[in-house]
């Protein structure tokens, strides 16, 4: 059965109910943001056990953390942390060099075949605990970071976490930086972290390398 | 080297490809001596699995001879193994609990962000199934690499056939972790759903471990047949009301345990398909989630489910409410085939299990796309086809020698 058009509602009185439903849930929206702020304030002193570098950002981190389960005492893993041996788990870096004085220079691969170099320097160790970094102004891409050891409970290892900051690159190897960089720095740095893991925990670094019926792949070499 | 390739759907090839190579010191070089396709196979037979990249060599049912060592590895040339298809490391944490299967380490740094982003956390490797769980070339194949060859592969007496110990690679394991999983105590009812290759070892198992009667749930008549040999009562879902028989034959109370064995048996998707595949996993497997459905309400108040068979993503209309209400205990998951390995194979050589008689067909290697399509259309005559790479193309041997129930 079809309504009568005397049924419809006015479409004046429909626009002002609309325009007065916007208003009252903006005004909501506004005191609620605002009852946030002020609550904020007073929870300042409240303690959180989530690690700072979680707190108050979205998934899209230009600082990141991220830490991982690795099965070994933690005076082990820590000595194994030295810049001789990032080569061995860390994809993109091709070579790292002593200059002394605890500052290191790193050859990392970049797109198209080229190079970044960066120059960072131990800024603190805490023995068996944490190595503290900075970049200098030498460096291509001014970063600082941290990575911490920290005994993991009912003797299950040590909890391994990475704390890396880096400013957007800029300057001449701006954009060759920006690209390497940005495309998923999380990303690489938690497979480096898992390379860590493996070599750590099983002595060797996982590779699927096998073979495939696709002529461009090498059976000696990992694939995605 | 030949070896069986997936070059798309309802597309097995076989090809010549390079032969692997040792690459890590804990690596082995095995030569395959049988291979066997999983109903696992099918999905990636049917496209269902997005992960699988053309060219992909297929196959996690497989055994073989020694042929070549890394440094750190503890085999010896020579030496006949059986290959566990979860890639296992032994030394992280998840290994060391045996929980073999959730293995850290095995799924590559490359790989393993997508089923991070799917799982919540990244699955362990396991061969010749998509890049999910690490994109390793399978055992449909001459020669394989096997990564941590000190952990995984049971070497085998000489005394033993291949026939006789195959499945201690996957549906052997799975069909007994499956009813170890459903707790069973002595004299208890346990209904399967499924008597596929793990369906037909889980009955087995279930009646090992203590099962005063198992029954079993399938429409195929030579499975069922298959089952009825190995001692458990059969329900033919076509021609009863599950529930009802169930229900009648307990006294009204329901099976004690209830074990999926069909399960959707997908192992994920890609990142970019995500979406699209949820979608379409739901809309293809309504009657699987219904057999799941179905055991979650034919079971006893209190009770036990175990889920061997595999699912991908986000059921639709999963009785939450009448699980919990029921309060009905849930155990799951990929299996952790090294953990049992050891008991199992000392079971093969007590004569405890049979292992040879699902096995319906031998073929050879070079056969696999031809057996692929009957294992797909065929699925009531053929109930396991073991490939052998030392048989020469179109040397097929059908083994059925079931009187039909």
């Amino acid at each position: 059965m079809s309504r009568s058009k005397n049924d419809l509602p006015d479409p004046l009185i429909l626009a002002a109910a609309g325009a007065g439903i916007a208003l009252l849930v903006t005004g909501a929206a506004l005191w609620q943001r605002r009852r946030h702020r002020e609550s904020r304030g007073q929870e300042e002193t409240i303690a959180t056990d989530a690690p700072h570098w979680t707190l108050d950002k979205t998934s899209s981190r230009a600082l990141f953390g991220k830490s991982v389960l690795i099965n070994r005492p933690r005076p082990e893993l820590y000595a194994a942390w030295t810049p001789e041996r990032f080569p061995e788990f860390m994809e993109n870096v091709v070579a790292v060099d002593d200059l002394g004085d605890d500052v290191s220079q790193w050859t990392i691969k970049a797109p198209a075949g080229r190079e970044v170099t960066l120059v960072n320097r131990i800024t603190e160790r805490v023995e068996d605990t944490s190595i503290y970094w900075q970049s200098t102004p030498a460096s291509d891409i001014a970063n600082s970071g941290e990575v911490r050891f920290t005994d993991a409970p009912a003797g299950r290892g040590t909890y391994v976490s990475l704390i890396l900051a880096y400013d957007p690159p800029a300057g001449k190897v701006g954009r060759l930086a920006a690209k390497l960089l940005q495309r998923e720095p999380e990303v690489q740095a938690r497979r480096d972290l898992h390379r860590f893991k493996q070599l750590m925990e099983t002595g060797e670094v996982t590779t699927n390398a096998s073979p495939s019926a696709r002529g461009a792949e090498s059976p000696a070499e990992p694939h995605i | 080297m030949r070896a069986v390739t997936w070059q798309g759907r309802h597309k097995i090839s076989v090809e010549t490809v390079p032969d692997p190579e040792i690459v890590n010191p804990r690596d082995a070089i095995i030569r395959v001596t049988s291979t066997a396709i999983c109903g696992s196979d099918l999905h990636l037979y049917d496209g269902y699995i997005p992960g699988m990249r053309a060219g992909d060599i297929v196959g996690h049912e497989f055994m073989g001879e020694v042929i070549e060592t890394g440094a750190a590895s503890t085999l010896k040339r020579g030496q006949r193994v059986v290959i566990p298809f979860t890639i296992s490391c032994g030394q992280c944490f998840f290994c060391e609990k045996q929980q073999y299967s959730a293995c850290d380490n095995s799924n590559p740094s490359e790989t393993r962000d997508a089923s991070e982003l799917m799982m919540g956390h990244a699955m362990g490797g396991a061969f010749g199934y998509a890049h999910l769980t690490g994109g390793y070339a399978g055992g449909q194949a001459e020669y394989v690499r096997i990564p941590y060859s000190d952990v995984g592969p049971v070497v085998i007496p000489d005394d033993l056939a291949d026939d006789d110990v195959l499945f201690l690679s996957d549906i052997l394991p799975t069909g007994w972790q499956a009813a170890v999983n459903a707790d069973i105590e002595p004299g208890d009812t346990v209904a399967v759903w499924g008597c596929g290759p793990v369906g037909l070892f889980t009955i087995q198992s279930a009646l090992l471990l203590g099962a005063g009667r198992v029954i079993a749930i399938d429409h195929f008549p030579t499975r069922l047949a298959l089952a009825k040999k190995y001692g458990a009562e059969i329900l033919d879902y076509t021609k009863v009301d599950v529930r009802e028989a169930l229900a009648e034959m307990t006294g009204g109370i329901g099976p004690d345990a209830c074990i999926d064995c069909v399960g959707m048996e997908s192992h994920g998707f890609t990142v970019d398909n995500i979406l699209d595949q949820v979608k379409v996993k739901l809309l293809a497997s309504t009657e699987r989630i219904h057999a799941l459905r179905q055991a979650i309400l034919a079971c006893r108040k209190g009770g036990r489910l175990s889920i061997p068979g595999v699912y991908g993503g986000f059921a639709d209309k999963f009785p939450l409410g009448q699980l919990m209400e029921k309060g009905l205990t849930v155990k799951s998951g990929q299996t952790h085939v090294q953990r049992y390995s050891g008991e199992l194979l000392d079971m093969i050589q007590g004569g405890k299990f049979d292992t040879v008689s699902l096995i319906s067909h031998h073929a050879s290697l070079e056969d696999a796309a031809e057996m692929y399509r009957h294992w797909h259309d065929e699925q009531d005559l053929y109930t396991k086809i073991v490939l052998k790479p030392g048989l020469k193309k179109g040397d097929i041997s059908a083994r059925q020698e079931l009187q039909h129930a």
